[in-house]
């Protein structure tokens, strides 16, 4: 016994000195980075795992397809912090993103909070060698959300929740608890601090399930979802401006960013509205479960793209 | 910076081991969902397995069953379970309960069925019940086995466990769903590390307790994998470090 | 429950079930060759016995999430990497059948090693012409579990981005499809009980004498 438990302990130095060694890269660095880069006029698309994120990266690839550019398709690899730095490396070239989160991803201390301040903002301060192209109306915000019943307790404005916060619970993807405008910022901007915090998933259907049937009382959910109206949720106020506003804008590689990439992107942008988000939601949400590119190619074809 | 030092970075910072997200809550979870399922399942299996070991009837299904439910995939049944019935007490630990049934029978039916029947036999010989024969002899040297798939059903819960914090559950796993979104490589490690320590400690304590509860003369004798059909004989060197049976010692993890 | 989502998908279950496929036949095969070279020198030799049994059950009882996150650190791969599914259910593989193996090559009766030796076998034809046939059911009844583990193992790997079918358990979840996860469930214990299906019949093919024995046994009763 004695003999082996020496054996082991060497057997486990070892192991641990073997692993030592492995420190060189970044384990967390996407899967794309270090391959060669893809030939010049293809572009690689990525988007983050939430259904609406990956219905507007599908929307972009059949647009610029149907504009003779060749894509390749890498959806749902995750939130912004695994998406973004592979954009920054050339894993990716180009991601749906939205300006508020994306500025104070890139700069925490950005104030900027109304459309055109943010987009201004954003646009100097990308680094290299991405870019943001023109910036859609539409706009998909988090917020935070309760029941109509803890609503009609409480208040319909996150001022009147300061002190209430630490009794309740608040449920949300697992970044919301880092991010600059999730806890931090709504702790630092209405005095609210929850009593605890559940990681759901990212605006979808656990999230809705565990505000509905009272797991956590305040959730984070996006306003183009479409369950918030179905189910009677409210949607509370942000005099504040603690979320600042979140327009769709294409984040793409500056070298990928051709005149005619360029023009089909800003086409597809111009055609994006709030409503019509709200409507692309449902349409997804639809009891059949239509996959992501029949949706899309109603959309593009509608919109003659 | 390389893996130990970020490792040991993160698990040397005070804020992790205190709060609703550090290190002893998060364990605590763990062996709350894990306790209720192992218990559970030994409510459920062990008297299904001592049934049908003793009495031979109804072999073929509990075989059959053990070895469908085995093939089971862990993450699969808990989202289903998670999307059917939200994110209650109750899906986790059903979903660790069924991953938990298939060692705990298979050992329990293995451990009843492979008693010496010559023991069993003298024991009736001797004028004892059914019942005395169950639990007097049966049982006690059912025990290595029983305890072999009591281990591996430990094992099989406590990984899937770790799993459930991606459909939204507490445990050790929090650290690595969570480490993998907010790309907190040493978050992950620590977690991975954690929940690899929580392991080898059951694991060492269940080898203890056999050790404790096993008979002597069960422990160091010509112990017989079920599975092994070859020709046997006398002269044959017993294992001196028995691992579970090959039909037990094959869980998922 | 929307079943219709099943047959308009058949296109990525066939892709994913051969993903699938391959990510677990594949640590199986490195296994076996990694395996039995090992067992047998820990069946021949005490002291390396000793190390490689204790590191096999402690390699075993490590979950797979906690290997598939920290093998990238050790490897210096990607996270999201299928080498490090591969390697961690080869080393699960590894682990098993160094026991199955050394406790097969143990189990083989020392009256037919004798014999063989006496009529002049040198040890590695022994090995390969009477240990290692003798020792095939127990090393099927090794593998068949292993082969059942790593097609279940093969679906957490989901989690960092490369789980075969056990996409569809990532992919029902965030769009809240049930259907496409019972599909997942069902693919993954039918691929499950044919693979187990498949090594039985193989077990049962290389060892004819077993059957003799079987029959034998079966008329005694």
């Amino acid at each position: 016994m004695k003999r082996t438990s020496t054996l082991l302990a060497g057997a486990f130095a070892g192991l641990l000195l073997l692993s030592a060694c492995g420190g060189g890269s970044d384990p967390l660095a996407p899967s794309g980075s270090g391959q060669a880069p893809a030939a010049s006029d293809t572009i690689r698309i990525t988007s983050a795992d939430f259904p609406e994120n990956r219905l507007l990266a599908e929307i972009y690839a059949q647009a610029l397809e149907n504009g003779g550019v060749t894509v390749e398709r890498d959806f749902g690899v995750g939130a912004r912090e695994v998406y973004f730095p592979g954009l920054r490396d050339g894993s990716w070239d180009l991601v749906p993103d939205y300006t508020g989160v994306l500025l104070q991803y890139i700069n925490a201390d950005a104030t900027e909070t109304a459309p055109d301040a943010v987009y201004t903002a954003l646009k100097n301060q990308v680094p290299a060698p991405l870019t943001v192209l023109e910036r859609a109306s539409a706009e998909n915000k988090d917020a935070v959300v309760v029941t109509a019943a803890t609503a009609q307790q409480y208040g319909r404005s996150l001022a009147d929740y300061g002190p209430v916060c630490a009794q309740l619970v608040f449920g949300g993807p697992p970044e919301f608890q880092t991010r600059p405008d999730g806890l931090p910022g709504i702790a630092q901007t209405y005095g609210c601090t929850f009593k605890e915090f559940r990681a759901l998933d990212t605006g979808g259907p656990v999230t809705v399930a565990a505000l509905a049937d009272g797991t956590v009382q305040a959730a984070n959910l996006f306003t183009t979802d479409p369950t918030i109206e179905e189910r009677g949720f409210v949607v509370l106020e942000d005099p504040q401006n603690n979320f600042a506003a979140q327009n769709v804008v294409p984040l793409i590689n500056s070298a990928k960013a051709t005149p005619q990439v360029t023009a089909v992107l800003n086409e597809v942008t111009a055609k994006l509205t709030t409503e019509g988000l709200i409507e692309l939601n449902r349409q997804l949400n639809a009891p059949d479960k239509p996959e992501v590119d029949t949706v899309a190619k109603e959309w593009v074809t509608a919109n003659g793209l | 910076m390389n893996l130990i030092a970020e490792m040991v970075a993160w698990l040397t910072t005070a804020e992790h081991w205190t709060g609703s997200g550090g290190v002893p809550v998060r364990l605590l979870e763990h062996l709350y969902y894990s306790g209720l399922a192992m218990l559970l399942g030994l409510l459920v299996a062990v008297p299904v397995g001592v049934a049908v070991g003793h009495t031979g009837r109804g072999s073929f299904l509990v075989v059959g069953a053990a070895n469908a439910l085995r093939a089971l995939p862990e993450l699969g049944l808990l989202i289903l379970l998670v999307l059917s019935m939200g994110i209650g007490l109750l899906p986790v630990v059903l979903a660790l309960t069924v991953l938990a049934i298939p060692p705990l029978l298979a050992g329990t039916y293995a451990g009843v069925r492979n008693v010496d029947r010559s023991v069993v036999d003298a024991a009736r010989g001797m004028g004892m019940r059914e019942s005395q024969v169950l639990f007097k002899v049966e049982l006690p040297n059912a025990l290595p086995l029983v305890l072999g798939g009591a281990r591996s059903a430990a094992l099989q819960v406590i990984a899937t466990a770790a799993v459930a914090a991606y459909v939204s559950y507490g445990g050790l796993g929090r650290y690595l769903i969570d480490g993998l979104r907010q790309q907190d490589y040493a978050q992950m490690v620590a977690g991975a590390l954690l929940i690899a320590v929580l392991a080898l400690v059951v694991e060492a304590a269940l080898a203890l307790l056999q050790r404790a509860i096993v008979s002597p003369g069960l422990r160091g004798g010509a112990r017989r994998s079920p599975t092994v059909d070859v020709a046997r004989s006398e002269h044959d060197a017993p294992s001196t470090q028995r691992p579970p049976a090959p039909e037990l010692a094959g869980v998922e993890r | 429950m929307v079943w219709e989502w099943i047959p308009r998908n058949v296109g990525v279950l066939v892709e994913l079930l051969g993903e699938h496929v391959m990510l677990s036949l594949v640590p199986v095969l490195i296994g076996v060759v990694v395996a039995v070279p090992l067992g047998w020198s820990a069946h021949r030799s005490a002291s390396v016995r000793a190390v490689l049994i204790p590191t096999s059950g402690l390699l075993y009882t490590i979950p797979s999430l906690a290997l598939f996150v920290v093998l990238p650190g050790i490897l210096g791969t990607q996270v999201r990497s299928p080498v490090n599914v591969i390697v961690a259910l080869t080393i699960y593989t590894v682990a098993l059948l160094v026991r199955t193996i050394a406790d097969a090559l143990a189990a083989v009766p020392s009256m037919v090693v004798a014999a063989a030796t006496a009529m002049g076998f040198r040890p590695a034809r022994r090995f390969v012409a009477v240990e290692l046939p003798l020792a095939v059911p127990v090393l099927i009844a090794g593998l068949r579990v292993a082969t059942v583990s790593n097609i279940s193992l093969v679906s957490v790997g989901a989690l960092i981005g490369i789980g075969g079918l056990g996409g569809l358990f990532t992919d029902g979840y965030q769009r809240n499809i049930p259907s496409e996860i019972v599909a997942g469930i069902v693919l993954v214990v039918l691929l499950a009980l044919l693979a187990d299906a498949l090594l039985l019949a193989v077990g049962r093919l290389t060892t004819p004498w077993e059957r003799a024995s079987r029959v034998a046994r079966r008329s005694r009763a």
